[in-house]
Order: structure tokens, then sequence, then C-alpha cells
């Protein structure tokens, strides 16, 4: 099980690898939705360290999910998901291997990013500690809640859209923790409830999502 | 085993065809009753005077918006287990329904929230978790609709369901607890502990004509939806001619 889990999560990473500029431009998409946020709400610092978190946050939503669409569609139109699926080794590895390799691609490089975007909100060092460890926890739940609707809207017109308005919604809980324990942070209280639910939520979501995401990708490509 | 029998669509539709009017008088007598009992029987609230009384059509329509998301996925459920038609449909059916009582319930909350207390929307836990409610019966119709394919549009829609279903009650949680750590609202929903009886029962009453209401337009839509998937039937061409 864990051979071919591997081996799809090195295939994905030496294709993310000769396609950097792909993993730079939602790197660049995340800092630039972020950059924007100061931008329409005014400059006025004490404002600003209060909703830092929560920009990042949605910015770091966005990015994920967007992102996602990508990796099933790439390998969806050249073939190759369908072979994956039918290569006998069970459909959830598979999955799980592809979204730890899109994790490792977009999610861990957001979590670091958001240490030079804590700055720009003014965080003090704690919070910017903790909205590092708060993405870290948070966003495999991310990935594993967006690839079910990227494999549900595979090759569908508008499929973009479409996926974010499906995944949003069921994103809420990862948004309002993981702004919760920077903001717990902020206010010089612990911020350990908030990152044990977070990782509470990954751990939930790894265990479930695997199965949907099969399940879904089977019906896309019935 | 029987009851697989009305699994059979041209089945289903008969029994559906009977049963929508006869929930449909149902529910125009309760509503009526209901109403009266709400208008007239309960007395005026000690603190909020008439206003309260949005609560016989805002209560039952909030219930009614989480219930039937539940019955949506159980038939989604259905639809895995069992690969029949008509959970598929029944499932489709809903949605719409499902949404539009999630849209009465905010409708009508804000309504009553504006005399109440002063504001239209209050990021209270049950108005958000609503609201987030009314964005997932969006989402399961707009991705039925965005798949052409009628088939993989019922299993899509129907996963998505049941993501959904597992969801709901997380979202709710963490809702509730995020509306208590940014806030300390001073305003709840929450009304007196004990509703006086003619208000109780003229709710109970309203409750009933809604869920009578949702059955029969529910069936409705289910009816409509069998006849456009089996349009190339004989029984559907059969039926059809009869009633012309």
């Amino acid at each position: 099980m864990i051979a071919p889990l591997l081996a799809v999560v090195r295939r994905d990473l030496l294709l993310a690898l000769r396609q950097r500029g792909d993993v730079l431009n939602v790197l660049l998409f995340f800092v630039v939705v972020v950059t924007m946020v100061p931008l329409g709400v005014g400059p006025e610092l004490p404002i600003l360290r209060m909703i830092g978190a929560g920009s990042v946050w949605v910015a770091a939503l966005l990015a994920s999910i967007v992102s996602l669409q990508r990796v099933f569609a790439q390998d969806h139109l050249d073939g190759s998901l369908e072979q994956l699926l039918l290569s006998g080794q069970p459909a959830s590895v598979v999955v799980i291997g592809k979204v730890l390799a899109h994790w490792l691609v977009t999610g861990a490089p957001i979590a670091l990013a958001a240490i030079p975007i804590a700055v720009l909100f003014d965080l003090d060092t704690d919070a910017a500690a903790t909205l590092v460890a708060a993405l870290v926890l948070g966003t495999p739940a991310l990935s594993l809640i967006g690839a079910v609707g990227a494999a549900l809207t595979l090759g569908l017109r508008g499929g973009g859209v479409l996926v974010t308005l499906l995944v949003l919604p069921l994103t809420v809980p990862v948004l309002i923790f993981g702004s919760a324990a920077v903001q717990a942070s902020a206010a010089a209280m612990s911020a350990g409830a908030d990152l044990l639910l977070l990782g509470g939520l990954s751990l939930a979501a790894a265990a479930l999502a695997p199965w949907a995401i099969a399940a879904a990708l089977r019906i896309s490509l019935e | 085993m029987s009851l697989f029998r009305f699994a059979a669509p041209p089945e289903f539709y008969r029994l559906a065809g009977k049963a929508v009017p006869a929930f449909g008088v149902v529910s125009g007598l309760l509503a009526a009753i209901g109403l009266y009992l709400g208008f007239f029987v309960a007395p005026t609230d000690a603190q909020q005077g008439e206003v309260y009384r949005i609560m016989f059509v805002h209560v039952p329509a909030a219930w009614m918006a989480m219930f039937i998301y539940l019955v949506m996925a159980f038939w989604a459920a259905l639809g895995f287990i069992l690969n029949t038609r008509i959970s598929a449909v029944m499932a489709n059916a809903l949605a719409p329904t499902g949404a539009l009582m999630a849209f009465l319930a905010l409708w009508t909350g804000a309504l009553w929230g504006r005399p109440a207390w002063g504001t239209y929307w209050d990021w209270d836990a049950r108005m958000t978790s609503t609201l987030i409610l009314l964005f997932l019966y969006m989402g399961f119709m707009a991705l039925h609709g965005a798949i052409e394919d009628v088939r993989r549009a019922d299993r899509a829609a129907g996963l998505l369901a049941l993501v959904g279903v597992v969801n709901v009650p997380i979202i709710y949680f963490s809702v509730q607890w995020w509306n208590s750590l940014h806030q300390g609202s001073s305003i709840s929903l929450g009304r007196a502990p004990s509703i006086a009886a003619p208000m109780l029962a003229a709710m109970l009453v309203m409750l009933f004509a809604f869920w009578a209401y949702c059955i029969a337009a529910t069936l409705t839509r289910a009816r409509a939806i069998v006849l456009e998937r089996e349009r190339d039937a004989e029984w559907v061409r059969a039926s059809l001619a009869i009633s012309q």
C-alpha cells in the first residue's frame, strides 16, 4: 500500500517540479489576494491586525481550491487518471497520494509564505507563529475537502466557479478555527484548543474524504 | 418487498398523483386552522407584542429546511445502496423545496429581527448556519444542473448531499462556537422559557401544514421529473394521451 502511495506522490511532485511556474502561480495568487485586503480596507493597523488572520485564511482557501482543479483535470485530459484507477491499487490510496502531493506543493508553501504576510498585517511573533501552525494543521483538510469538489466537477464547463461554490460552505469549520487560533494568540490567550480542533478536522477529513474522492472520480469517469 | 413496487416509475407516478391532492388539501386546511389559532387565539406576547406571530411561519420553515436536507441525504444514500431510479428523483425534487424553506426562514427571520432586535441580520449561530445550509442546497442544485448526463448528475449530486450531511453538524457547532467567541450577544433568539399553550398549538399545527405542503410540492416536482426522464416510455405516452 505504501509503495504505490509513494509512487503517486513522487510522480506528482516530479510533474510539479517540471512545471514550476504553475506552483509559483498558486503562491503568487495567495500573496496577491492577501495584499488586496489592506488596499480595500485601509491602512489602519489596528483594523488590519484584527482581520489579518481571517484574510490569510480566505486567501489560502481560494488558492487551495483553485489549484486543486488542475490536479485531476490534467490527468483526466491525458488519460493517466483512468490508468491510475485501473492500476489495481485501491483508488483511495491513489487519491491520498495525489492530495498529499498537492498539499506539499500548495498548503506547505502557503504556510511558509504566511510568515512575511503576517508582517503586512502587523501580527506579533506569537500570533504569526500560531498562524503558520494553524495553516500547517488546517490546509490538509482544505486539500482533502477541495479534492471531493474537484473530483465531482471533473471535466465540466465552468468547473472552477462551480467547485468553489460546492466546497467553500464545507470549509467553514476550518476557517473558523483557523482564524480563532490566531486571534486567541494575538489576545495573549492559549490557542491550543483551536489548533487541536484544526488537527482533528484534518484527521477526520483524511479518514473520510479519500473514499468520497474515489467515489466521485468513479462517477465522473464512468 | 411490496414497497419496492413503488420504485418503478409508472407505479410511483400513479401513487404520487393520488397523494398530491390529498396532501395539498390537508396542508391548506391545517394552514387555515394554524393561522387562525396564531392570529386570533394565541395571546399577545408580553415582551414582543404582536410581532412574535411571524414565528408561526418562521419556526416551521426553519425546521423543514434542516429536516429536508436529512431526507434528501437519505434518498441519496438509498440511491447508492439500492440503485433505484426514484431515489435520485426524490432527492432532486426535495432540493428546491428545502432551499425555499431555508430562504423563507432567513427572510422571515430578518423581518422578525428588525422590530425585535433592531437589526435585519445578526451573525447569530442559527442564522449563519441556516445561510450555509441554503448555500449547500444551492450547491446541490448547481452541481446537478451543470452535468448533462442525468445518471452522472444524480450520482454526483447524491455524493455531495452525503458529504454535506456529514458536515452539517460540524458546521453548526463550529459556527455556534465562533459566534460565542466573537461577541457576547446581547440579544438571543431564545424567548421566554415557556410559551403559552395556544402558541404552541398554533405552531405545531403550522408545522404539520408545512410538512404536508413540502410533501405535496416535492411529489408534484418528482412527478414532473419522472415524466421528463421517461418521456420515451410507452406508459408515459399512454397516460398523457388518456388525460388529454
